[in-house]
């Protein structure tokens, strides 16, 4: 890329510095930092857990849907967020995920190899193919910036899903695969709802997750990664490979989608590629910007918003009184139009997105309790 | 042999499409140092708004020019509204926000005219002339070729020729020495948007004819074609943009008719990786590198 000096002379070190929140100050939390994360993920889990007990089973899937995205979003904004490589190509990395899992499943099945760790398995496949991919994609990443990356990724998104109908043998095409359901074990008693027992899986999928990702944002890699985002000279400089950490920062991101994906194929027990089309990425990079790039708790909001965009056409047919032909036009496309419209006034307005205005508010009531000074900082940072 | 000639001509034709939408890319490349990711929905939106025209006075050539002028104004807007604000946090942001500008774009095109394929009539005969007994290019072809070639002539004399390409030129090289000669830098943006975006409203009505029809997704793959036929020629060179369109729509053309039509996406993908990875200016990059 051919860049004039003058431009890039009142320009910021990185395009993407300005979304996130400034620099840690005060000290670091004592502590053991994995201890920390094991605790908070051991506290949410068994509180979901408890949660999903209550639930309706098709809310339960819902819980599932959320878990199964934010395995896929927690890896995009370590990607986007905290290494400043913007990758429209994530569906496409979900649905490599996805059909991984589907064909190991099928095999397991055609071989009647039985088991409860066959889920493990082939999720492990499914994260470990898209991991090689991942690492394609994040070769070819490494040497590009910006719009060209955004291009390529972009490209990957639109056009990888064409090779299921390349394939038809392996892939079945538009039909795409089904497999056996996952059912929850018998020692859970035989009325056991299969919807929660799903919502446990995507749930452990998650938190495994959030646990590492978590833990690896604060390590010595993880400072790599915000080092090379927020100038690469200076991070060549200090003695951090940057193509590596790049690549490195694909390979991770890449795996995460791949472990979503294949939970949530996991959730309909069938895979086809109208289920990944381009607008799976957009959503993706969307919901992750609406949710706030600065952190992980970001990507909460991200996996809630995706869930929510999903079911809110279904919401508003249902709630409003429309005519048949106004309601069809509507469907999924109203909701559309006010997500991508949010997108543009937050990208605009509030770069922090959803968790920058909760952070905000936080340090504001906190201030206002007065119960000590506002130097302790949430762990999510 | 035959076949060969004819799948070369139609590589051509469909060349000249991608040639005339990449040059709008670059187009704003040049002006703004952006690649507009919106650039495919707001081709459609205008080619609506022709369709539309077309539909109420019967007039393909009325229709052609309320495109056309709709896509100037919707640059114009564009860029106004938007880009200008997106600018300061970096190309990142703006690439965020043209991604945004894509789902509201064709969310409401959705909601306006529905979501199914609605047909476009192309405005000649697209049943190919033979010449010497080898099926060659259909008339619509040859308008569209045309039309194309039209668009980069006119386009290199504003640049070369006028005061207002001299402006336009100098704003988007050197954006801080242009404004103390006393060039509106802003101005000349909003101009580059919208010729730009008037280009791709072109380039959209020309399209449209030979797809399924009209659809909000039926630029998505013409996009991600056109952006690799401007990275093949490299994003700073109007005639490389050209010179990649043509070039992608040969190899296109033979890889679809010699190893099917489900092969395309996959060929598009391995070219614009390949290029990328061995030569990331573009082809007609070597010239500037050396000056850099």
């Amino acid at each position: 890329m051919t860049t004039t000096p003058t431009e890039t002379a009142p320009a910021p070190a990185s395009p993407l510095r300005r979304l996130l929140p400034g620099a840690p100050a005060g000290r670091e939390p004592r502590g053991s930092t994995l201890l920390r994360h094991l605790a908070v993920a051991v506290f949410v889990g068994t509180l979901v857990v408890l949660v999903t007990n209550q639930l309706a089973p098709y809310q339960n899937l819902q819980v599932a849907r959320v878990c199964a995205f934010l395995c896929v979003t927690a890896g995009h904004t370590v990607l986007v967020g905290l290494n400043g490589q913007l990758s429209l190509g994530h569906g496409a990395l979900m649905a490599t995920g996805a059909y991984t899992v589907a064909l190991t499943q099928q095999a397991l099945d055609e071989r009647a190899v039985r088991g409860w760790w066959t889920l493990p398995a082939s999720l492990l496949a499914g994260v470990a193919v898209t991991a090689l991919g991942g690492l394609v994609v994040g070769l070819a990443a490494a040497r590009l910036r910006g719009p060209y990356l955004a291009g390529v990724t972009l490209a990957v998104a639109t056009l990888v899903p064409a090779v299921t109908t390349i394939f038809t043998g392996v892939f079945n095409g538009e039909q795409g695969l089904s497999f056996p359901a996952q059912t929850p074990p018998a020692a859970l008693g035989a009325y056991f709802q299969p919807e929660r027992w799903l919502a446990w899986i995507a749930l452990a999928a998650a938190l495994l997750t959030m646990l590492l990702l978590a833990n690896l944002a604060r390590s010595r890699f993880g400072r790599s990664l915000r080092a090379v985002r927020d100038d690469e000279v200076a991070a060549r400089l200090a003695g951090i490979p940057v193509a590596r950490t790049q690549v490195l920062a694909f390979v991770v991101s890449a795996a995460c989608a791949g472990l979503g994906g294949g939970v949530y194929a996991m959730l309909t027990a069938t895979v086809a590629p109208g289920k990944f089309p381009l607008d799976l990425s957009l959503f993706l990079l969307m919901a992750i910007v609406i949710g706030g790039l600065g952190s992980l708790a970001g990507a909460v909001w991200g996996a809630l918003l995706l869930v929510a965009l999903q079911d809110l056409p279904g919401l508003l047919t249902e709630h409003l009184s429309l005519s048949a032909g106004l309601a069809q036009r509507l469907e999924g496309n109203l909701a559309l139009a006010v997500f991508g419209l949010v997108l543009i006034v937050v990208m605009l307005a509030a770069p922090g997105g959803l968790q920058g205005g909760v952070r905000a508010l936080t340090t504001r009531l906190r201030r206002a309790v007065r119960r000590r000074p506002a130097t302790r900082r949430s762990p999510d940072r | 042999m035959e076949r060969f000639w004819f799948l070369t001509f139609d590589g051509l034709a469909g060349g000249a499409v991608y040639a005339a939408f990449a040059l709008a890319l670059v187009l704003i490349w040049r002006a703004a140092r952006v690649v507009n990711f919106a650039q495919g929905a707001m081709a459609v939106a205008t080619a609506y708004v022709g369709y539309a025209v077309v539909s109420a006075t019967g007039s393909y050539w009325l229709g052609l020019a309320a495109a056309i002028l709709s896509g100037l104004a919707l640059g114009a807007l564009v860029e106004r509204v938007l880009m200008r604000f997106a600018g300061p946090g970096g190309p990142l942001n703006q690439v965020i926000v043209a991604l945004g500008l894509v789902l509201v774009i064709q969310a409401m095109l959705g909601m306006i005219f529905g979501n199914e394929y609605r047909p476009a009539p192309a405005p000649f005969d697209t049943d190919a002339l033979t010449i010497g007994g080898v099926a060659a290019l259909s008339p619509y072809d040859l308008w569209v070729l045309g039309a194309a070639l039209t668009v980069v002539a006119l386009l290199a004399v504003l640049f070369t020729r006028t005061p207002v390409g001299l402006r336009m030129r100098a704003a988007a090289f050197a954006p801080e020495v242009s404004r103390l000669l006393g060039v509106s830098v802003g101005r000349m943006l909003t101009l580059g948007w919208a010729l730009a975006a008037a280009v791709g409203a072109l380039a959209g009505m020309l399209v449209v004819p030979t797809g399924l029809g009209l659809h909000s997704h039926a630029m998505d793959l013409v996009f991600v074609i056109a952006f690799t036929a401007a990275v093949v020629g490299g994003l700073d060179s109007p005639v490389g943009a050209v010179v990649g369109g043509l070039l992608v729509g040969l190899i296109l053309s033979y890889v679809t008719g010699y190893l099917g039509p489900d092969t395309t996406p996959l060929a598009v993908l391995v070219l614009l990786l390949a290029v990328l990875l061995v030569r990331p200016g573009g082809l007609f990059s070597a010239a500037r590198a050396r000056h850099v």
